[in-house]
C-alpha cells in the first residue's frame, strides 16, 4: 500500500509489530533493516510565501519540485543540499524530508549554515503513533524546546517526519570562482582561511589535491562580485598561487560537481566524511592515507575515498570532530558503525531520547551508532 | 502569574543545604543572608519577585558541578542565572530554590581566527565577546538589545536574537559547542570547534532550553569578519500595509539587508518627543540597513530606494555620512526608553508571518481601544518578530492585570496569524500559561519527555516554560526522593 497521508503513517506505525525502515527517496544511505515505510507518497507544497522567504511542504515532496518552484521566484535552498545519487550509485527520487532527516548541506554551509539552520518547523509521528508538531513557519521562534533541531539529522530514529517548513533565500544575480593553482594541502587550507577571514563574503571554499587547485566562490550582484573578486585576488597574491577567475556558468558547474563529490563518482572504495576544525584538516588527511581526498568548507569537511574496510577512525585517533562512513562495501558496513560512536555522557542522552520517542525501538535501528 | 507553592521541607533544611554548599565551595561563593539574596529576587521582568533560599556563584565548571551535585542529592531546585536580563522571568527564583549565577566565569579561553571561533566562559557578556575580537576585525553576530549586560549563558538558554538576524541568524546558528553540567553534576561536551553533529543535534536542543536541561559553562562561538561598512536608509509611509508590501518587495527583489526595522505611529510619536530624531510623522517608518563596500552599499540602496519610490513614501532619507546614519538609528534605539518616559510598559515578543503585518497591527489597534491601554509597535520586519510595547501604570490597581490580559490577547493573535508566542525573549514564566495556545498536549508531552531525559528529577528551573498544571506530576519528584 502506498502511504499518502499522515493518518496512514500513524496507522502504519501503530500497527507495526516489527522494526520499520523509514525512507523517502532512499538515496542517502539512511535506510536500515526492517520493513520499508516509505514517506515518498506524502507530496505537495502547501504554502509558499516568497516575500516572507518561507515554504511548507509534505516530507515526500521531491527536492526537484521544490527547487523548480523556488527558481520561478528567483529563490533557492541556500544550504545547497547535495544530490547523493551518483556517489551512492542509486537512482531514487530525493525528497525534502530526506534532506532534513540527514541534515544534508553542501559547500555553502560554510557561509549560510546547514540544512538544520533553515528548518523552521516539523510535524512528525513518534514511535507510538503520536503526531507531534514543533516550531512553525516564522524565522524567529523560541517557543518551547527546539525539537526541530533534534529532528534534523536524526536519520529517522526518533520519528517519521511528515511535513517540513523551511526558510528559503533569494538566488543572487551572479557568481564567480577564483581558482588558485599550485598549492599543497597545507598552503591551500591557509589560503582558504585567509579568504574566510576577509570581509568579502566567500560562499564556497574547497580544495582538490589531485588537481592541486583551490576554489573560492563569490555570489551577489554583478558589480559586487567583480569588486570582491578583485580584492580577493590582491589579498591572495602573496600565496604565490597562480590565479584565474571562472565566470558564472563554469563556476556554477564546478560547484555542482564539488557539491556532489563528482571526483569520486564511479570509483570503488569506501567513502567517508570527516568534520573537523579546518586548520587540523591537512594533518588528519595525512594520517588517513586515503586513495583520494577533497576538502570542502575551507577544510572543515574532508571527503575521503578509502580501501574497503579500512577503519579510518582508528587511523585518525583523537581530534575535535567526527567521521561518518557514508558509502561502504557490505563487509565494512558490518564491522564499522556509520556514525562516530559518541562519548558516554552524550551516548546516554541519545539513548534516553530514543527510548522516549521510540520506546518500542522500531525505527531505523542501525542508522545511528549507539555506545560501541 | 502563579508560581508553585515552595516546598516547606526544603526551606526547613536550608541550614544543612547551605552548610554543604559552603563546605564544598570557596569563601564568598555562597550567599544566604536575606538582605543579600534579595539582589537576586528577580530579573528584568520586575513585576515578579521572590528571594531564593540561597545564591551560589561558582567560578569554574568543577564548582558548578559541585553545586548541582549537592542540590541534586538534597532535592533542591536550581535556578540558573546569567546576568538577570530576561524579560520573561527566566531567572525568577522560588523560595525553595538555589540560584546558580555564572557571573564569575567570564574569561575568554581561546581565540582562533583561522577557524573563526572563540571559546568563552558563559558568564561573559555578549558585547564583550565582540570586544575580545573587534580590534582584529571580527565580531560575534547575535546582538540582543541588552547586549551590554546579558551573558552568553542566558543567550544560549533563550536562543537570543537581535536586530541583525535576517542575515546572521540567532544564537543557535552561531553556536558550535558547549561544555554543559547536568543536574547530577556530570559534565558533558556537546559539539566542538567543527560544524554539525555526528549524531543527534543535542546542541540545537540545548540552545533555547531556558536553563532546564543543564548549565552551560563554556561555549565555542562562531565569529565573523566585520563587513567593510554599513549604511541605513529611512522611509516613511502613510499606511502600514504599504510599508509591509515594500518590505516584501525588497526581499523578493533579491536584496538581503542586515536589518529591516519597523515603527508604527504611536512609537514614532513617543520617540520624537523623547529623542528628537527628526522622524517624519507618519503611519509607518522603516529603517533598512545594508552592508558592504561603499560602492556595494550604493548599489543596494539604489535598488531599495527604487522599490520604495514605487510605494509612494512620504519620506525617503538615505544616509551619506556616519552622523546621518547615527541620526537615523537614534530614534529606533531610543524607542523603548521613549515609551518608558510615558509610562510603565510591558514589552511583548511574538512573531508573525511578515505578510500578516497589516492585519495584526489593525487588530492590535482595535484591542488597544477596547482595553483602554496605549500600545506602540517596534518590529523586526525582515523576520516577523514584533515587539508591541503596552503602556500601563504600575501604581494603578488592576492596570498590570489588564496589561497582561491585553498582552496575552496579542500573543494569541500572533499564533492565530501563523506565528508564535515568542521570537527571541523566551517563554519563562511570562508566556508559560499560553503554551496551550500554540501547542497541543502531545506537542508539549514530547518536550517534557526531553526534560525527563536530561533532568529526570525536574530540579532545573522547573516552574518555567510549561503550564504548571502540565508539569505538576513531574515537579517536586526530586524533592520527595531526597526527603
Amino acid at each position: 500500500m502506498t502511504i499518502t497521508t499522515e493518518a496512514e503513517v500513524v496507522e502504519a506505525i501503530r500497527s507495526a509489530q516489527a522494526p520499520l525502515s523509514l525512507r523517502g527517496g532512499n538515496t542517502r544511505g539512511m535506510a536500515g533493516p526492517g520493513a520499508d515505510l516509505s514517506l515518498a507518497g506524502l507530496r505537495g507544497i502547501s504554502l509558499y510565501e516568497p516575500g516572507a522567504l518561507t515554504l511548507v511542504a509534505q516530507a515526500g515532496t521531491p527536492v526537484s519540485e521544490i527547487e523548480t518552484t523556488l527558481a520561478a521566484e528567483g529563490q533557492r535552498l541556500a544550504f545547497e543540499p547535495m544530490d547523493h545519487r551518483a556517489l551512492m550509485g542509486c537512482s531514487g527520487t530525493p525528497t525534502i524530508g530526506g534532506i532534513f532527516a540527514a541534515n544534508v548541506s553542501g559547500p555553502r554551509r560554510l557561509a549560510v549554515g546547514a540544512a538544520r539552520d533553515f528548518l523552521l518547523g516539523v510535524r512528525f509521528v513518534d514511535g507510538q503513533g503520536n503526531v507531534i508538531k514543533n516550531g512553525g513557519r516564522v524565522m524567529k521562534n523560541v517557543t518551547g524546546y527546539d525539537l526541530v533541531k533534534l529532528m534534523a539529522g536524526s536519520r529517522g530514529t526518533l520519528g517519521a517526519v511528515t511535513e517540513v517548513s523551511l526558510k528559503v533565500l533569494p538566488t543572487p544575480e551572479t557568481n564567480a570562482t577564483l581558482v588558485l593553482s599550485g598549492l599543497d594541502d597545507a598552503a591551500a587550507i591557509a589560503a582558504m582561511a585567509l579568504a574566510m577571514r576577509s570581509p568579502f563574503e566567500v560562499t564556497g571554499a574547497a580544495h582538490d589535491p589531485a588537481q592541486g587547485r583551490s576554489f573560492l566562490r563569490l555570489e551577489g550582484f554583478e558589480t559586487s562580485v567583480s569588486y570582491r573578486t578583485g580584492r580577493l585576488k590582491d589579498l591572495l597574491a602573496a600565496t604565490g598561487a597562480e590565479l584565474e577567475v571562472l565566470d558564472a556558468e563554469p563556476s556554477a558547474t564546478l560547484w555542482r560537481d564539488l557539491r556532489d563529490v563528482a571526483a569520486f563518482h564511479g570509483a570503488a572504495g569506501d567513502v567517508w566524511r570527516v568534520h573537523c576544525r579546518p586548520t587540523e584538516a591537512p594533518a588528519l588527511a595525512a594520517k588517513a592515507g586515503a586513495e583520494a581526498h577533497l576538502y570542502d568548507w575551507a577544510g572543515g569537511l574532508i571527503w575521503l575515498r578509502m580501501a574497503p574496510g579500512t577503519d579510518l577512525r582508528a587511523r585518525l585517533g583523537r581530534y575535535d570532530g567526527h567521521a561518518t562512513l557514508l558509502r561502504a562495501e557490505s563487509a565494512a558496513q558490518a564491522l564499522l558503525p556509520r556514525q562516530e560512536p559518541e562519548a558516554p555522557g552524550v551516548a546516554r542522552l541519545t539513548a534516553g531520547l530514543r527510548a522516549k520517542f521510540d520506546p518500542r525501538g522500531i525505527f531505523n535501528a542501525e542508522a545511528l551508532a549507539l555506545t560501541p | 502569574m502563579q508560581m508553585p507553592t515552595p516546598d516547606s521541607g526544603i526551606i526547613a533544611r536550608k541550614a544543612r543545604v547551605v552548610a554543604r554548599l559552603r563546605a564544598a565551595l570557596p569563601r564568598n561563593a555562597v550567599i544566604d543572608d536575606e538582605h543579600e539574596t534579595r539582589a537576586y529576587e528577580c530579573d528584568a521582568l520586575t513585576a515578579y519577585k521572590c528571594p531564593p533560599l540561597a545564591v551560589t556563584l561558582p567560578a569554574s565548571t568543577q564548582e558548578v558541578s559541585t553545586v548541582l551535585r549537592i542540590c541534586h542529592e538534597e532535592g533542591v531546585p536550581v535556578v540558573p542565572r546569567g546576568s538577570g536580563t530576561s524579560l520573561a522571568g527566566g531567572a525568577l527564583p522560588t523560595a525553595d530554590s538555589v540560584v546558580l549565577g555564572v557571573a564569575r566565569m567570564a574569561e575568554v579561553l581561546k581565540v582562533d581566527y583561522d577557524n573563526r571561533l572563540i571559546r568563552v566562559q558563559t558568564g561573559r557578556t555578549n558585547l564583550s565577546v565582540t570586544g575580545a575580537v573587534e580590534e582584529d576585525g571580527f565580531f560575534y553576530a547575535p546582538d540582543p538589545s541588552s547586549q551590554l549586560a546579558c551573558a552568553i549563558a542566558g543567550n544560549i538558554a533563550m536562543n537570543s536574537g537581535g536586530a541583525h538576524c535576517l542575515k546572521y541568524g540567532v544564537t543557535t546558528n552561531n553556536l558550535l559547542g558547549v561544555t554543559m553540567v547536568m543536574m547530577d553534576g556530570d559534565v558533558v561536551e556537546i559539539g566542538g570547534g567543527y560544524m554539525d553533529a555526528g549524531g543527534l543535534d543535542l546542541l540545537g536542543l540545548v540552545c533555547g532550553s531556558e536553563g532546564q536541561l543543564g548549565v552551560v559553562t563554556e561555549a565555542t562561538l562562531r565569529i565573523l569578519p566585520k563587513p567593510e561598512g554599513a549604511r541605513p536608509v529611512l522611509m516613511g509611509f502613510d499606511d502600514n500595509a504599504v510599508a509591509g508590501a515594500c518590505v516584501s518587495d525588497i526581499i523578493k527583489a533579491g536584496v538581503l539587508p542586515v536589518a529591516i526595522e519597523f515603527m508604527d505611529r504611536p512609537c514614532i510619536e513617543a520617540t520624537e518627543a523623547f529623542a528628537h530624531a527628526g522622524y517624519p510623522m507618519c503611519e509607518a517608518l522603516l529603517i533598512v540597513e545594508v552592508e558592504g563596500s561603499d560602492a556595494e552599499i550604493d548599489h543596494q540602496l539604489a535598488l531599495i530606494t527604487e522599490i520604495a519610490r514605487r510605494h509612494n513614501p512620504v519620506e525617503l532619507r538615505e544616509s551619506t555620512s556616519a552622523e546621518e546614519s547615527a541620526a537615523i538609528w537614534l530614534g529606533r534605539k531610543s524607542a523603548f526608553g521613549a515609551m518608558g518616559q510615558i509610562n510603565d510598559y510591558m514589552c511583548l515578543d511574538g512573531t508573525i508571518p511578515v505578510n500578516e503585518l497589516p492585519m495584526v497591527l489593525r487588530r492590535i489597534g482595535e484591542m488597544s481601544d477596547s482595553y483602554g491601554l496605549k500600545v506602540g509597535n517596534v518590529f523586526h520586519a525582515g523576520d516577523g518578530n514584533m515587539h508591541p510595547l503596552i503602556l500601563f501604570d504600575a501604581n494603578k490597581p488592576g492596570d498590570l492585570e489588564k496589561c497582561e490580559a491585553f498582552g496575552a490577547d496579542i500573543l494569541r493573535l500572533c499564533v492565530e496569524a501563523g506565528g508564535c508566542l515568542t521570537g527571541e525573549h523566551g517563554v519563562g514564566i511570562e508566556k508559560r500559561d499560553l503554551m496551550h495556545v500554540q501547542y497541543a498536549p502531545a506537542d508539549l508531552e514530547a518536550q517534557l519527555a526531553v526534560k525527563d531525559v536530561f533532568d529526570p528529577a525536574w530540579l532545573l528551573n522547573p516552574a518555567k516554560v510549561f503550564p504548571l498544571d502540565v508539569t505538576e506530576g513531574r515537579r517536586g519528584s526530586g524533592a520527595s526522593v531526597a526527603a
